[in-house]
């Protein structure tokens, strides 16, 4: 089976580009499977019904969503096993920007917004320098100029990736992303690895510390001057 | 420009479907260097659509499935996506930049994305200007453009930094700026030129136009001599229109 771990920002078109992805390998005869994880709401199960494909959600609440993403891989591959798929989409929102959900084995697809402007891609770290595949949407509200800019600051953060300029609304970019999915590897859920590593900082926030105060903080912390320390037991 | 620029000898526009699914009635429209083509029709007829196939050199797999080849072949994927190999400069319809950034920001980050000499910016402002009525100064941020001044960018940018052999212009009369001045900078020799316009002038002004319909060629007329001289009548009479507008911007009472 192959795994194609699509993330993006709320927003940036990612359902919209996969429903034209997949009506078009449906009509190649690709089996697929969706899964979408949002943190607290979506509605894009919805949507992904009506192209009839087996459609599950999971949402992450107090976890980082990548982390998981990460985490229940394993019960999504199951899910896809189960309808028979040979592709397993997962969609999911990008918005830690210091995870990325991407696998060495699984094809990792990067939404990006061009409206959002000529720093974004200098802005989302991980998710869009460790992706495979850039679809960048939405170019048909700029000008041809802001889209050229726009595509070089890509390439700047990720030099090795495939742009694909994509259309959520008129399927541009269709075809050639089908493409890049039907050449995805086999992925291999016990063997597969992280392309990035998940940050490392654990502090007593993320286990439900409530006061501000500095003496109340321990783990590992950065200061605003950016020196980081450890402080604990 | 970089020796590697392809020489261009023609483009070719397959037919596509319509929004309805029908085949276009053309077998092909081959444009040569030199040419003005115009596309005209009613709004949401298919005349962005149509050049936007031309901007990204459509196989087939765009919503209504023309194909484009240059020099009468299928062109090389570099072509398509490179800006620095891109023969296509193209003015979108839109009317103001999103882009967060200086003016002199933007078109130092465009020379470079399109491996020209950083050293056009004065240049490009300076023909801005020539366009719009309240001057676009380097430091002004691009989002607080108005719609004219922003237009007015476009162009200069689209002439000097995008410099290409084929231009592809939507709507050049929809934010007042000065229509014709503009098609001039845009409209070098031996350029191949579509423009999309809703204005009978610039409509004939061109050698040929598309008529659209329901997102499909309809018919492909030549002008004829009698639209030529009428042009020549229009054009008096916009030149006119344009003396009096200028005055009733600039408070002036016009008098008989
Ligand atoms: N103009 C334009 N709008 C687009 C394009 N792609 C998507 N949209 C619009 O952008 C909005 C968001 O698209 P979605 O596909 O729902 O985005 P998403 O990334 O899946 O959003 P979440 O799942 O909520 O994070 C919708 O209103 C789309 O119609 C595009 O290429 N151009
Ligand atoms: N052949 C086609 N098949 C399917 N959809 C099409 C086709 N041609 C155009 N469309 C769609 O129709 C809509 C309107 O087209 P477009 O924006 O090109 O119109 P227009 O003539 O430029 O209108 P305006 O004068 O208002 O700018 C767009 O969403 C476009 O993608
Ligand atoms: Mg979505
Ligand atoms: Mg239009
Ligand atoms: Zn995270």
């Amino acid at each position: 089976m192959k795994v194609i771990v699509v993330a993006g920002t709320p927003g940036a078109g990612k359902t919209s580009v996969l429903l034209n992805t997949i009506k078009f390998l449906k009509e190649q005869q690709v089996k697929i499977a969706v899964a979408k994880i949002d943190c607290l709401y979506t509605e894009d199960q919805i949507r992904f019904k009506k192209t009839d494909v087996p459609t599950m959600i999971g949402l992450s609440r107090d976890m980082c969503p990548d982390h998981y993403t990460i985490y229940n891989m394993g019960e999504m591959v199951s899910f896809a096993r189960e309808h028979t798929a040979d592709m397993l989409i997962v969609e999911t929102a990008g918005l830690c920007h210091r995870c990325a959900p991407y696998t060495t084995n699984g094809l990792g697809v990067c939404v990006i917004d061009a409206t959002t402007g000529p720093n974004t891609p200098l802005k989302v770290g991980p998710f869009l320098s460790t992706a495979n595949v850039v679809a960048i949407t939405k170019g048909d509200m700029i000008s041809q100029a802001e889209r050229e800019i726009f595509r070089e600051r890509v390439m700047e953060m990720n030099a090795g990736c495939r742009i694909i300029e994509t259309n959520g609304l008129t399927g541009k970019g269709t075809a050639e992303l089908a493409g890049c999915f039907a050449e995805a590897p086999v992925f291999n859920y016990s063997e597969d690895h992280l392309r990035h590593n998940a940050p490392f900082s654990i502090c007593t926030l993320c286990v439900g510390e409530m006061h501000i105060e500095k003496k109340y903080h321990r783990g590992v912390l950065r200061h605003i001057n950016g020196v980081q320390e450890y402080k604990g037991e | 420009m970089g020796k590697d620029t392809t020489m261009i000898e023609s483009i070719t526009i397959l037919p596509g479907k319509n929004k309805l699914g029908i085949a276009e009635a053309f077998s092909r429209i081959d444009i040569y260097p030199g040419e003005i083509v115009g596309v005209v029709g009613p709004t949401g007829s298919g005349k962005s659509a149509f050049i936007e196939d031309i901007e990204q050199l459509a196989q087939a797999d765009t919503s209504t499935h023309r194909s484009v080849l240059i020099n009468g072949c299928v062109p090389d994927i570099s072509m398509r996506f490179d800006p620095k190999k891109k023969l296509i400069a193209q003015l979108s319809q839109n009317m103001n930049f999103l882009a967060d950034m200086t003016v002199r920001e933007f078109l130092l980050l465009h020379a470079k994305c399109r491996g020209k000499n950083m050293n056009m910016v004065e240049q490009v402002v300076y023909h801005a200007n020539t366009l719009t009525g309240e001057p676009i100064t380097e430091d002004m941020n691009l989002t607080v453009l108005s719609g004219g001044q922003s237009r007015s960018l476009m162009v200069a940018d689209v002439a000097f930094i995008s410099d290409s052999p084929i231009v592809l212009i939507d709507e050049i009369e929809n934010a007042g700026i000065k229509k014709h001045q503009a098609m001039e900078l845009l409209s070098g020799k031996g350029k191949i030129i579509l423009v999309v316009t809703h204005d009978p002038l610039l409509a004939l002004l061109t050698g040929r136009r598309l008529v659209m319909k329901n997102g499909g060629v309809e018919k492909i007329f030549n002008t004829t001599d009698h639209e030529t001289d009428l042009c020549v009548e229009l054009n008096r009479m916009d030149s006119e229109l344009f003396r009096i507008r200028e005055r009733v911007r600039l408070g002036e009472e016009i008098v008989a």
